[in-house]
């Protein structure tokens, strides 16, 4: 399954050589051309039926959150620093694997025999944290994980769920946003009435950076991100809606922090679901950001919408992920790309 | 142009949703003015130049701060998140409109802790269902503050005062002026207070030689504020800088000598926080010389917002002279 490839292979903000080698391999043969930018970006044309004179942006990133080791201690563990936005609370305890050759290490934690009262009701800040990979002395681990060096978490992909249940879901790593990926390398297979560019992008868990160069090198008339977005049902007393819901569809974006997404996109979006009885939900408007955010800014500006595949605790070693959302996801933007009307730009 | 004043700051344009305004604008423009809309909504109103010129942009961002609603609760309330900077303070009691007209009451929980200013989130709007089957309005609607255009004294207020003055400026030096050696893009924007977006795509779709925004500005003239050399009935302030921008030294000259000119008094503007349209355009493509004729207004962001009439009247004739006699910006 290109999902838990795609999950298991290692790639944070910066290091996504892993990641696009993988993407390379699968799309090779379903794309008329192909090109890696110069910030690293996958970019590959698949030309459309011609009854379409639209560019139509599809985009997904192939970054992972993840860690960056910055020093080696006399003791033998290493300082790191954190690439893309995760939460302290998800760190200690952790088995990461460090660069190309995956080098293992944990990041340690005192055992809670020794914890004072204070230590109990306080997060440990990264800073304060280390990882340990068993060396001895500061040669020994410099040696085995040099300055600069990335880690992300050691995380299997695994089924979670019993084929009986009806559930299917699946658990691991950096579904935010190899799902995307997964759903755009699906999307090459067929022609649609435009010229699709799909452009898996760079950096974009530090600040949307790949996907600003992409489109404004590809000049595209609108723009379709695929994402996986976070879904938090963590129980509450209080009577306020999640971001999304896991098994409630693809999630559509109106708003989040980076961009707005373009109102007839959003119709159109709507439409194709409600007419192809597609389930689908709306993200809670107001948080993240994604690809758009640079996308819609590009030159003199590209209508988007950013559609995503809701998950549990993203950002974090396991997340989980339906992957009938995942499926309805992926059938969503082909319904409503094969539905963009060819004079959507006067 | 107080009446135009009037229905400009009454229309509905929450950042992302200035269809209301930008149809009003049009209605307003002079006969046969040639416009275009571009991807993302900005209204670009072309004047061509006698000879001589440059390509001058000047932008009024046609949105306003307001609220999306995040969440529709069991009982038929909604919560809310920011559209631009909302600030707490003035919402308890406060009214906000939806485009489909529907009125609602922005409302506070009880406070665990009265002394501190709650966030947005302790907050929500009462349209009046009875629960979430009935209520009219669905997560992802904007709404914006609902507060009536009115005269007090020589001052103006009104709800979106940011930027629609700007915006009536715009309008009012497209009619009065008359032969101009410049070739005149007259931009109204979208979503400033999200981030200057409309701003950077239409300053690279128009490439100009200058730049110019006409944006309200905050002042220093009321009782126990943070200080600020900028007061209401000063005149047009000129920026020099503010938090997104140092303005092109050139621009800001040229726009100081022509005040002194033409005998208009204007104040010199340093604002500590915030920015305007200029500073997108001034980094579009290659670069742009920009600056900004800003106006000063009291009670920014709030649904009163106050600006001097005679600083309004100040800042169109200040446009008028500027662009009607050949530029040097150095």
């Amino acid at each position: 399954m290109l999902l838990q490839r795609l999950s298991e292979a290692h790639g944070i903000a910066g290091h996504e050589e892993e990641v696009r080698a993988v993407l390379l391999e699968q799309i090779r043969d379903r794309v008329d051309a192909c090109r890696i930018d110069g910030m690293g970006n996958l970019i590959a044309l698949k030309k459309g039926t011609g009854s379409s004179p639209l560019r139509v942006l599809v985009a997904a990133h192939m970054d992972e959150v993840g860690l960056m080791i910055t020093s080696a201690e006399e003791s033998g563990v290493l300082r790191f620093a954190k690439v893309g936005g995760i939460d302290d609370r998800v760190l200690p305890a952790r088995v990461v694997l460090i660069g190309p050759k995956r080098v293992p290490g944990v990041i340690g934690v005192k055992p809670v025999h020794l914890l004072d009262k204070g230590e109990r009701d306080r997060v440990t800040e990264s800073r304060q944290l280390t990882i340990d990979v068993g060396a001895t002395g500061k040669a020994e681990a410099e040696k085995l994980a040099p300055r600069g060096e990335f880690a992300v978490f050691a995380t299997e992909f695994i089924a979670l769920s019993d084929p009986s249940s009806g559930y299917r879901t699946v658990q691991g790593k950096a579904f935010d946003d190899r799902a995307g990926c997964a759903i755009l390398v699906e999307l090459l297979q067929e022609r649609f009435p435009f010229d699709l560019v799909a452009a898996f992008t760079v950096q974009e868990e530090v600040g949307l950076r790949g996907a600003r160069v992409a489109a404004g090198a590809e000049k595209p008339d609108a723009a379709l991100v695929l994402e996986c977005t976070g879904a938090n049902e963590v129980p509450t007393t209080r009577d306020t809606s999640p971001s999304t819901r896991l098994g409630s569809g693809p999630a559509i974006t109106l708003r989040d922090t980076s961009f707005i997404s373009d109102p007839r996109l959003v119709e159109l979006f709507r439409t194709a679901a409600r007419e192809k009885s597609i389930p689908h939900q709306y993200k809670q408007p107001n948080i993240g950001g994604t690809d758009a955010g640079s996308i819609h800014r590009a030159r003199d500006g590209v209508p988007s919408l950013t559609l995503a595949v809701p998950a549990r605790y993203i950002h974090s070693p396991s997340s989980i992920l339906d992957l009938t959302d995942f499926e309805n996801t992926a059938a969503l933007a082909r319904e409503a790309l094969h539905r963009l009307p060819r004079g959507f730009v006067p | 142009m107080k009446e135009l004043i009037r229905s400009l700051t009454e229309c509905f344009g929450p950042s992302g949703h200035e269809e209301a305004v930008r149809a009003l604008i049009r209605r307003e423009l002079p006969r046969g003015a040639e416009t275009r809309v571009d991807a993302m909504g900005n209204l670009i109103v072309h004047r061509t130049g006698a000879a001589g010129g440059r390509r001058i942009m000047l932008a009024a961002h046609m949105d306003e701060i307001g609220i999306v609603v995040t969440h529709v609760d069991q009982k038929g309330f909604l919560r809310f998140g920011n559209v631009g900077g909302v600030l707490s303070m003035p919402l308890t009691g406060g009214r906000v409109r939806f485009a489909q007209g529907i009125t609602g009451v922005i409302g506070l929980e009880k406070l665990e802790d009265p002394s501190r200013v709650p966030s947005l989130d302790k907050f929500y709007i009462d349209v009046g269902a009875p629960g979430p089957a009935d209520c009219p309005v669905r997560v992802g609607d904007v709404a914006c503050f609902n507060r009536d255009f009115e005269e007090v004294g020589a001052r103006i207020v009104a709800k979106a005062m940011d930027d629609r003055i700007g915006c009536a400026i715009l309008l009012e030096v497209m009619k009065e002026l008359g032969r101009s050696p410049h070739d005149l893009y007259f931009v109204f924007t979208v979503q400033e207070e999200v981030g200057v977006r409309g701003a950077g795509t239409s300053g690279y779709g128009v490439e100009p030689e200058i730049a110019l925004a006409v944006d309200i500005t905050l002042t220093g003239d009321t009782p126990e504020c943070a200080p600020m050399a900028v007061a209401l009935g000063s005149g047009p302030a000129i920026k020099i800088k503010d938090s997104g921008m140092l303005a092109h030294t050139g621009v800001k000259d040229w726009l100081l000598r022509t005040a002194e000119a033409g005998g208009i008094p204007c104040q010199r503007e340093v604002l500590v926080r915030g920015t305007t349209d200029a500073s997108a355009i001034q980094v579009s493509r290659a670069g742009v010389p920009a600056g900004c004729v800003s106006i000063p207004t009291r009670y920014a962001h709030s649904p009163s917002e106050m600006v001097d009439y005679g600083d309004v009247e100040a800042v169109v004739q200040l446009l008028l002279r500027a662009l009607a006699e050949p530029v040097d910006i150095g």
